[in-house]
């Protein structure tokens, strides 16, 4: 595999395949390469470098198993990926708890591919200059679910206890400045300097931002997922840090689902 | 009926109301809170405590920013309370560096050094100088703001009074409380007194 260094620019990736790619690697992968990069720019994305690398990793035989992550269960059966983000977070009985996307790809690294926990949540949040491995699985998984409308089920109790816990942790007051999540996103019109804010306690809101995330940011030239959005918005709420993958944070992204439900989901977006 | 009919249907009664509360049960603060200790960790200068509420984050979140009138009255006068003014009974600093503290959000969270030098975050949600075109609006503009308030004594020490502790002013606000939680110091909050009400200051051109 590749590595993306300054994959924000198309450029940059061009000249890396132009040039060090090319010394380094056997004339078929320089073919597969090239055949990404026309793919790539075709999108016109830099998100599409996300999506493939993460359709290449859920592919490869990994762990100490040795397998691909092509059994994983992500909700609509053993390996089917399409669709599912559009119905996640959801219930799971072989966990016995409501889970989004990352805590579910997290189950599938151990018990499929046999990674400890902790191997599998070492480094979930990466840098400009290596994305993490969850981050391209998010970016593929999510982009599976394009063009299909968000569907995500309170019918079960855990289901219907996981949003309500995530509504009420929404409007939860406290840490060093006494922000919830509604001081910000919880009345229409606001935005933080020049940057807009959604309400994602209201269905508007939550249907056009839930459904673009994960999302490219340009800002710093990442694929951010939506656990890592959670994780930044209670830094600057001035929390203590949540855990990876809790069911917190897994209520919290059931409360934005659920708002969102009916929109189609049009991700991986690109944001400011 | 009898008595005991009477107790039976009593407790049929209670039992279909605790039916109907687990049904639509929202998650009580208590419950929340407990959530909060399970699913975060302590980072740096966040201390897990800092998800344990103090009695007007609680009230605010249980009332959804609405409490009575009776308890923000008794509340607010709580919260005056906690205000320290400076000794030397002088509100005013200097409008420069109170831009400086106006213009950036720094302080706080688990990646800032604790310690470290602290910003007052107030373009992130306020409009103040008329030129600075990049400002939030969670809060009122500010612009002109002495204008507005005037710049007497009495001006000086509601705005020292309101940066330092801004729910003694108005409970549920969302803006913070600079002085009580220890963010900006005497000569911070002094300074951005001054940012906001000295006739020189870009806020007031």
């Amino acid at each position: 595999m590749f590595t993306i260094r300054g994959a924000a620019a198309l450029g940059a990736a061009m000249l890396a395949l132009s040039t060090a790619t090319a010394l380094a690697q056997s004339a078929s992968q320089e073919r597969k390469e090239i055949k990404k990069y026309q793919r790539m720019t075709a999108e016109n994305s830099p998100v599409e470098l996300w999506v493939l690398q993460g359709e290449d990793l859920w592919k490869q035989k990994r762990g100490p198993n040795h397998v691909s992550l092509e059994r994983c269960d992500l909700g609509m059966g053993p390996g089917v990926t399409k669709g599912a983000y559009a119905h996640l977070p959801r219930y799971f009985k072989d966990t016995d708890r409501v889970q989004d996307l990352e805590s579910r790809l997290v189950t599938c690294m151990t018990t499929l591919q046999g990674f400890t926990e902790k191997e599998a949540t070492k480094r979930v949040f990466g840098n400009a200059d290596k994305p993490s491995d969850m981050e391209y699985l998010a970016a593929y998984v999510a982009s599976r679910s394009r063009g299909i409308r968000m569907q995500v089920s309170t019918k079960g109790p855990k289901e219907k206890a996981s949003y309500e816990l995530g509504r009420a942790l929404f409007h939860y007051r406290a840490g060093s400045w006494d922000f919830s999540c509604a001081s910000c996103h919880g009345t229409p019109g606001k935005r933080i300097r020049m940057q807009a804010l959604p309400v994602l306690s209201s269905k508007a809101g939550a249907r056009g931002t839930y459904t673009t995330w994960p999302g490219y940011r340009v800002s710093n030239s990442q694929l951010k997922t939506m656990q890592w959005r959670i994780n930044d918005c209670f830094r600057q709420q001035r929390f203590p840090e949540p855990n990876y993958g809790s069911d917190a944070t897994v209520a919290l992204t059931m409360y934005m689902a659920v708002n969102a439900n009916g929109a189609i989901y049009r991700g991986p977006g690109t944001k400011r | 009926m009898n008595s005991k009919s009477i107790c039976l249907s009593l407790g049929g009664l209670a039992a279909a109301l605790i039916a109907a509360q687990l049904a639509y049960a929202d998650p009580t603060p208590m419950q929340v809170r407990e959530v909060l200790h399970r699913d975060f960790h302590t980072r740096g200068q966040a201390n897990i405590t800092r998800v344990d509420q103090d009695d007007v984050q609680y009230l605010c979140t249980v009332t959804h920013n609405k409490p009575s009138a009776r308890r923000v009255k008794e509340m607010e006068a709580e919260q005056l309370a906690t205000i320290r003014y400076p000794a030397d009974g002088n509100y005013m600093g200097n409008w420069k560096r109170g831009e400086k503290l106006a213009s950036t959000g720094k302080g706080m969270t688990w990646k800032d050094k604790p310690g470290g030098r602290h910003g007052g975050g107030c373009y992130n949600c306020h409009q103040l100088a008329p030129a600075q075109p990049s400002y939030g609006t969670i809060g009122p503009s500010l612009a002109h703001f002495a204008k507005v308030r005037g710049t007497s004594l009495d001006a000086q020490k509601y705005v020292y009074g309101k940066l330092y502790n801004a729910k003694a002013y108005n409970l549920c606000s969302e803006m913070p409380r600079f002085g009580t939680s220890g963010s900006l110091t005497e000569q911070d909050i002094k300074d951005l007194v001054a940012y906001l009400l000295d006739p020189a200051s870009p806020v007031n051109k």
